[in-house]
C-alpha cells in the first residue's frame, strides 16, 4: 500500500485531498463529517467581515443530461460571526489533530487587519492561513478578491504584511482571471508565500432563462456575473498550475491544485503536473464528502500499479512532458485505424472527419443497414478527432507510424541547417467550383 | 382422442393480464419529461442513421429525437409528422424490433437500443392530440381528390396533399375512419380512441372524411371520377374468408378481425372462456394476446406447421407465451362441434412429406374443448371491387398493379397500402400514400398548369 501522506510547506497531511474554502467547509461540524469521511484537510471558508448574502446564488450548466458540469456562484464570504468560527477552529483542532485547517481570511487592505485576524486564527490553532486573493465577485467590488488578485503589486504586498504576522505557513490563493498566472504566483512568491493554491472561480455567465431573458442565478429579476467552476474548469486549472511548476521562478513554490476534481483521477493529474495536495468544492457540493472513499482507495491502487511507494514520488512527474509547441516533433505520424470488429456502424467518425477535419474516412451504406468505414491512409493527418468521437472504447485508436522520418523539432526544421527532411502532410486542393 | 399429441408450447403459468387503461380522448402521457431526456441524450446522432434507413417512411430519427433533447417539441413533431403524418399511431403499433430499434446501433454496442418508438409518441404527442398544426398548407389549387378508404394509406395520401393546398376527399364504408388502425390492431397498442384522436388532428389540417360511405353502392365511381380530379384507392383487404369445414355456423365462431373490433369498442366479452385461434400470422398472435389480455381462460393458438414456419413476429409471439397462450403447432382443424354455441375444436395432426409438403395424418384425430373459435388464417383481397375499377389491374395474388409513383394502369387512379402489398404494416401504406400524393400533385399541376 502506498503512503499517502504529504507535507506541504510543513503542514503534514494524511493525504492529499482537502476541501476547498466554500459551502463544504462553511463550519466546524461540517469539517468534522468531513475529517470522518477521510478527507485528509480542510480550507475552511474564507473569514473576515461577517457578510449578508443574496438567497438565490448558484446556478450551473449540464451537458447532455449531465449536470453541474460547470457550476457557478455569487456567494460571498462567511456570514457568520468570526467568534463563532474561531471556537470551532479550536475544537476541530483538538478533535482531529492529524487533519489539516488551514484557514482563509480575507479583509481590507490594510495591514492592521490582516495582522489582527491572522494572529486570532493561529491562536485558534489553525494549521496554516491562505489569502483568498481570487473572489471574483462582490468582495472584488469592495477592494478585496480578485481586486488584489489582479493586480501582482498587490498581491505582494499584502502577502508581505500576511508573512510578517503569520507564523503558520502563508497558502496565496490566486485567481485565474488574469492574463498570465504566473505574474501572479511570482508576485506571491515574492511577498514571501509559503505555497499557492489555484484556482479560485472563473468570471462567467452560466445561462440565461430563455422565458424571463434574465441571465442565471436569477436574482429576482436581475443577476450578476458569478463564479465558474466544477469538472468545465479543470483543463484551465491544469493548465496553470503546470505553467507555475515549470516557470523556473516558481519551480520551488508549493502547490495545492483546485479546479473540477472529482475522482481520483482528477486528483492524479494535478499531483503529475505538479501539485503537492489538491482541493475539492463542486464535487463535494454535488455528491457529498463520501466522494473521497473512492478518491482514496482509487489513488492508492493506481500508486501501487505503478510500483510508487508514495505521493510524492508521483508529483510532478508530467512535468518534463510539457514543452512549447516549437519544441514538438514535426515528423512524428500517426494515424487512425479502426478495429472493424468492435465498429458499430455509427458513422460518426465519417462525418467528423469529413465536416470538421480533414476528409480521410471513407463510409459505404452496408445490407445490413449500418454504415461500414474506413481510413483513407494517405489522407489522415493523424489529428485524433475521429478517436474522440467514436463511441466504442478503444475502437479508434492512433497508431504511431515508422516512416523512417528524422525526428525533429519546428525550431531545429528552421534553423540554417535541419537535421532532415520534413515528412510530407496531406494537402487539401482548392475544390470549390464556381 | 389423444391431445397431448400434438406439439405444445407455452410458459408454465399463466401470469397476471396487465390492466389496460381507460381510454381517454387524449391519450395518458407515453413518457415523462424526465425520462424523455435520458433517453434522447442516449442517442448517439449518428450519421447517415440506421434506424433512419430502417423506417420505411424515413424518419429522420437522430434529429427528431435531438430536439426533444433540446426542448423543442415543436421542431420534434414536425420533424416526425413530415416524413409519417401518422407518426403517432406509428410510434405505437410499429414493430419496431423488426425497423428502427432494431437496427438501432446500440444493440451491437450491448446495450439497449434507443426506445425510438417512445420517443416518438413522446415526440408527438402535444402536437397530434393537442391538434395543433405544425404545417404551413400551401394556397389552393383548386384541385379535388377523392380518396377511397380512410385507413393508413388514405389518410396518408389525404393530408399529404391537403399540404400541397388540393381539397381532398376520403370515403369511408365504415362508420369511423383509420381503417384497421381503428378497428384491426390489438388493443394493448393502440386503442381506439387513441385512433380516432390521431384522424381528427388530419382532418383539422382540411381533410374531409366521409365515414358510412361505401364507394360502390353508397356513390358510385362514375360519380368519384367526375367529382375529383384523381382517385387514390386505399382499400386494405377485406375480411378473412371461412374454413370451409364443418360447425362454422356455430355461435361462438368468428373472425378474428371482427372479434378483435368487438373487443376495442367493448362488445366482446372472452372472460373466462377457452378461446382457440386458427393461424400463426400476426393477426393470429394479436387476437390470442388480446384474447388473453381480455381474461380469456385458457388461450390456444392453433397452427398447421411449427414455430419456425409461422409468420407472426418473434416479439409478438414471446408476448403471446408471456400472456400464457397456448401454442398448437403441426394441427389442422377438421370441425367444430357443439350443439347451439361451440365446445369442441376437432383437429389432425400434420406433418412434412420429404418433399416438403403439408399433410394431414390419418387418424390422429383430437378434440380441443372450447367457448370460441377466432379464425385468423388470412385476409381476401377485395377483387370484386378492385375489377369496378376500369383501367386498375390487379396480379395473381390480388394486389393493384401500381408503377414506382403508385399509379394504377388508369391515369386518374393511384392505390397503396395493404390492396397494393397484400397486407404489411401501417408504416408501409404510409408511405405509400406520401409517394402517391406527390406524383398526383406533379400530375395535377402537369396537366392543368396550376
Ligand atoms: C389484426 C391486425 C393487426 C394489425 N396490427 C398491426 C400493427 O400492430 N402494426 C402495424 O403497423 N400494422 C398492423 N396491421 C396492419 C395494418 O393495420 C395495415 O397494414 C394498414 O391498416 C393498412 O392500411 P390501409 O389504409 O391500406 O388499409 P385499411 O386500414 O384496411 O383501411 C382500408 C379502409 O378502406 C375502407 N374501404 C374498403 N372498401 C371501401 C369502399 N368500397 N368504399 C369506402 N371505403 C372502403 C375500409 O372500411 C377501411 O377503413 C394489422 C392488421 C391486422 C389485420
Ligand atoms: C458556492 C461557492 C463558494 C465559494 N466560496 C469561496 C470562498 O469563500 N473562498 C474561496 O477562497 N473560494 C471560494 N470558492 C471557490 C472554491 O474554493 C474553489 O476554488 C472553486 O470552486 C474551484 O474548485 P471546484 O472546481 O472543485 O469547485 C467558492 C466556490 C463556490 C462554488
Ligand atoms: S485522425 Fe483526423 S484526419 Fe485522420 S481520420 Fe481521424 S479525424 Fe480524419
Ligand atoms: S465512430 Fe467508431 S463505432 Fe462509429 S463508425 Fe466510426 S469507428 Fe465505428
Ligand atoms: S441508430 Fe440508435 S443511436 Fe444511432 S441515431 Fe438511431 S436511435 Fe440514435
Amino acid at each position: 500500500m502506498a503512503d499517502l501522506s504529504v507535507n506541504i510547506c510543513g503542514i503534514e497531511s494524511p493525504n492529499p485531498f482537502w476541501l476547498a474554502s466554500a459551502p463544504p467547509t462553511n463550519t466546524g461540524d461540517q469539517i468534522a463529517r468531513a475529517f470522518d469521511a477521510g478527507w485528509g484537510g480542510a480550507v475552511w471558508k474564507t473569514l473576515g467581515e461577517p457578510i449578508e448574502n443574496v438567497y438565490s446564488r448558484y446556478s450551473s450548466v449540464d451537458i447532455n443530461g449531465s449536470r453541474m458540469m460547470g457550476f457557478s456562484n455569487i456567494e460571498l464570504i462567511t456570514d457568520r460571526s468570526l467568534e463563532l468560527n474561531l471556537i470551532e477552529i479550536e475544537e476541530v483542532k483538538r478533535r482531529y489533530p492529524d487533519n489539516a485547517v488551514i484557514v482563509s481570511l480575507m479583509v481590507e487592505s490594510d495591514p492592521d487587519a490582516w495582522d489582527t485576524i491572522i494572529k486570532q486564527v493561529e491562536q485558534a490553532g489553525a494549521d496554516g492561513i491562505e489569502l483568498n486573493f481570487g473572489c471574483p465577485h462582490g468582495m472584488s467590488e469592495r477592494g478585496m478578491g480578485a481586486a488584489v488578485g489582479q493586480v501582482p503589486e498587490y498581491t505582494c504586498d499584502i502577502t508581505t504584511w500576511a508573512k510578517s504576522s503569520a507564523t503558520t505557513p502563508v497558502f496565496v490563493k490566486l485567481t485565474p482571471n488574469i492574463t498570465d498566472i504566473r505574474y501572479a504566483a511570482r508576485a506571491a512568491k515574492n511577498g514571501g508565500a509559503d505555497a499557492v493554491s489555484l484556482i479560485n472561480t472563473i468570471n462567467s455567465i452560466t445561462g440565461v432563462d430563455l422565458d424571463s431573458f434574465t441571465p442565471r442565478p436569477v436574482v429576482g429579476d436581475m443577476s450578476s456575473h458569478g463564479g465558474y467552476c466544477g469538472p468545465a474548469v479543470k483543463p484551465i486549472a491544469l493548465n496553470m498550475v503546470a505553467s507555475i511548476a515549470a516557470d523556473p521562478q516558481t519551480a520551488d513554490l508549493p502547490i495545492s491544485g483546485i479546479g473540477g476534481i472529482g475522482t481520483w483521477q482528477d486528483a492524479a493529474e494535478y499531483i503529475l503536473l505538479g501539485a503537492t495536495t489538491i482541493q475539492v468544492c463542486t464535487a463535494v457540493m454535488h455528491y457529498g464528502y463520501r466522494i473521497v472513499e473512492s478518491m482514496h482507495e482509487g489513488l492508492s491502487n493506481y500508486l501501487d500499479g505503478k510500483g510508487l511507494s508514495s505521493v510524492e514520488e508521483l508529483r510532478g512527474k508530467s512535468l518534463e512532458r510539457v514543452t512549447t509547441w516549437e519544441n514538438l516533433d514535426i515528423n512524428y505520424v500517426h494515424k487512425a485505424e479502426i478495429n472493424q470488429e468492435t465498429c458499430i456502424g455509427c458513422a460518426l467518425c465519417y462525418i467528423a472527419c469529413e465536416d470538421g477535419a480533414h476528409q480521410a474516412i471513407g463510409v459505404k451504406a452496408t445490407e445490413d443497414g449500418k454504415s461500414e468505414v474506413w481510413i483513407k491512409w494517405d489522407d489522415c493527418v493523424g489529428c485524433n478527432l475521429c478517436s474522440l468521437v467514436c463511441p466504442v472504447k478503444d475502437c479508434i485508436t492512433m497508431v504511431p507510424q515508422d516512416v523512417g522520418a528524422t525526428s525533429m523539432t519546428w525550431v531545429e526544421y528552421s534553423s540554417d541547417n535541419p537535421p532532415g527532411e520534413l515528412y510530407p502532410r496531406p494537402k487539401h486542393g482548392l475544390t470549390i467550383s464556381s | 382422442m389423444n391431445q397431448t399429441e400434438a406439439p405444445r408450447e407455452s410458459l408454465s403459468a399463466l401470469q397476471p393480464a396487465p390492466t389496460i387503461a381507460v381510454s381517454a380522448l387524449r391519450p395518458a402521457p407515453t413518457m415523462t419529461w424526465d425520462e424523455a431526456l435520458v433517453e434522447a441524450h442516449r442517442c448517439l446522432m449518428c450519421w447517415d442513421a440506421p434506424c433512419t434507413r430502417a423506417c420505411p417512411t424515413s424518419i429522420n430519427v437522430p434529429q427528431f429525437i435531438k430536439r426533444i433533447s433540446t426542448g423543442d417539441l415543436l421542431g420534434s413533431a414536425r420533424t416526425i409528422l413530415s416524413s409519417n403524418i401518422l407518426g403517432a399511431s406509428c410510434a405505437r403499433v410499429c414493430p419496431v424490433e423488426m425497423l428502427c430499434e432494431g437496427a438501432c446501433v446500440l444493440n451491437d454496442l450491448h446495450e439497449r437500443p434507443i426506445q425510438i418508438g417512445r420517443l416518438q409518441a413522446f415526440g408527438t404527442e402535444d402536437v397530434v392530440f393537442g391538434n395543433h398544426n405544425p404545417f404551413e398548407i400551401a394556397a389552393p389549387t383548386g384541385r379535388s381528390i377523392g380518396v377511397i378508404g380512410a385507413g393508413p394509406a388514405g389518410l396518408s395520401v389525404g393530408a399529404e396533399l391537403v399540404k400541397l393546398g388540393h381539397s381532398v376527399v376520403i370515403y369511408d364504408a365504415q362508420p369511423q375512419p383509420g381503417g384497421l388502425n381503428t378497428y384491426g390492431v390489438a388493443n394493448y397498442k393502440m386503442d381506439m380512441a387513441t385512433a380516432i384522436a390521431e384522424v381528427a388532428f388530419i382532418t383539422s389540417l382540411g381533410v374531409e372524411i366521409r365515414t358510412g360511405v361505401s364507394v360502390g353502392s353508397d356513390i358510385s365511381i362514375d360519380d368519384l371520377m367526375e367529382t375529383h380530379e384523381a382517385v387514390f384507392v386505399g382499400v386494405g383487404l377485406g375480411g378473412i374468408p371461412p374454413l370451409g369445414i364443418m360447425g362454422e355456423d356455430l355461435n361462438g365462431v368468428e373472425d378474428a378481425l371482427d372479434f378483435i373490433a368487438d373487443v376495442r369498442n367493448g362488445s366482446a366479452v372472452v372472460s373466462g372462456q377457452r378461446v382457440a385461434v386458427i393461424g400463426g400470422g400476426n393477426t393470429a398472435i394479436d387476437a390470442a394476446t388480446q384474447s388473453a389480455l381480455s381474461g380469456a381462460q385458457h388461450v390456444y393458438l392453433v397452427y398447421r406447421r411449427g414455430r419456425e414456419q409461422m409468420g407472426g413476429y418473434p416479439h409478438d409471439i414471446e408476448r403471446a407465451l408471456q400472456q400464457g397462450v397456448e401454442f398448437v403447432h403441426w394441427s389442422t382443424p377438421d370441425r367444430i362441434e357443439g350443439s347451439d354455441s361451440v365446445e369442441r375444436l376437432v383437429c389432425s395432426r400434420t406433418e412434412l412429406t420429404t418433399d416438403g409438403t403439408l399433410v394431414v395424418i390419418d387418424g390422429t384425430e383430437y378434440a380441443i374443448p372450447v367457448d370460441r373459435v377466432l379464425r385468423a388464417t388470412g385476409q381476401a383481397k377485395r377483387t370484386g371491387f378492385l375489377g369496378t375499377l376500369a383501367g386498375v389491374e390487379t396480379d395473381s395474388s390480388g394486389r393493384v398493379i401500381v408503377d414506382e409513383h403508385h399509379r394504377t394502369g388508369n391515369d386518374r387512379i393511384w392505390a397503396g397500402g395493404d390492396c397494393v402489398n397484400g397486407g404489411k404494416e401501417v408504416v408501409n401504406a404510409v408511405e405509400h400514400g406520401k409517394i402517391a400524393a406527390r406524383n398526383i400533385h406533379e400530375a395535377l399541376l402537369a396537366s392543368v398548369g396550376i
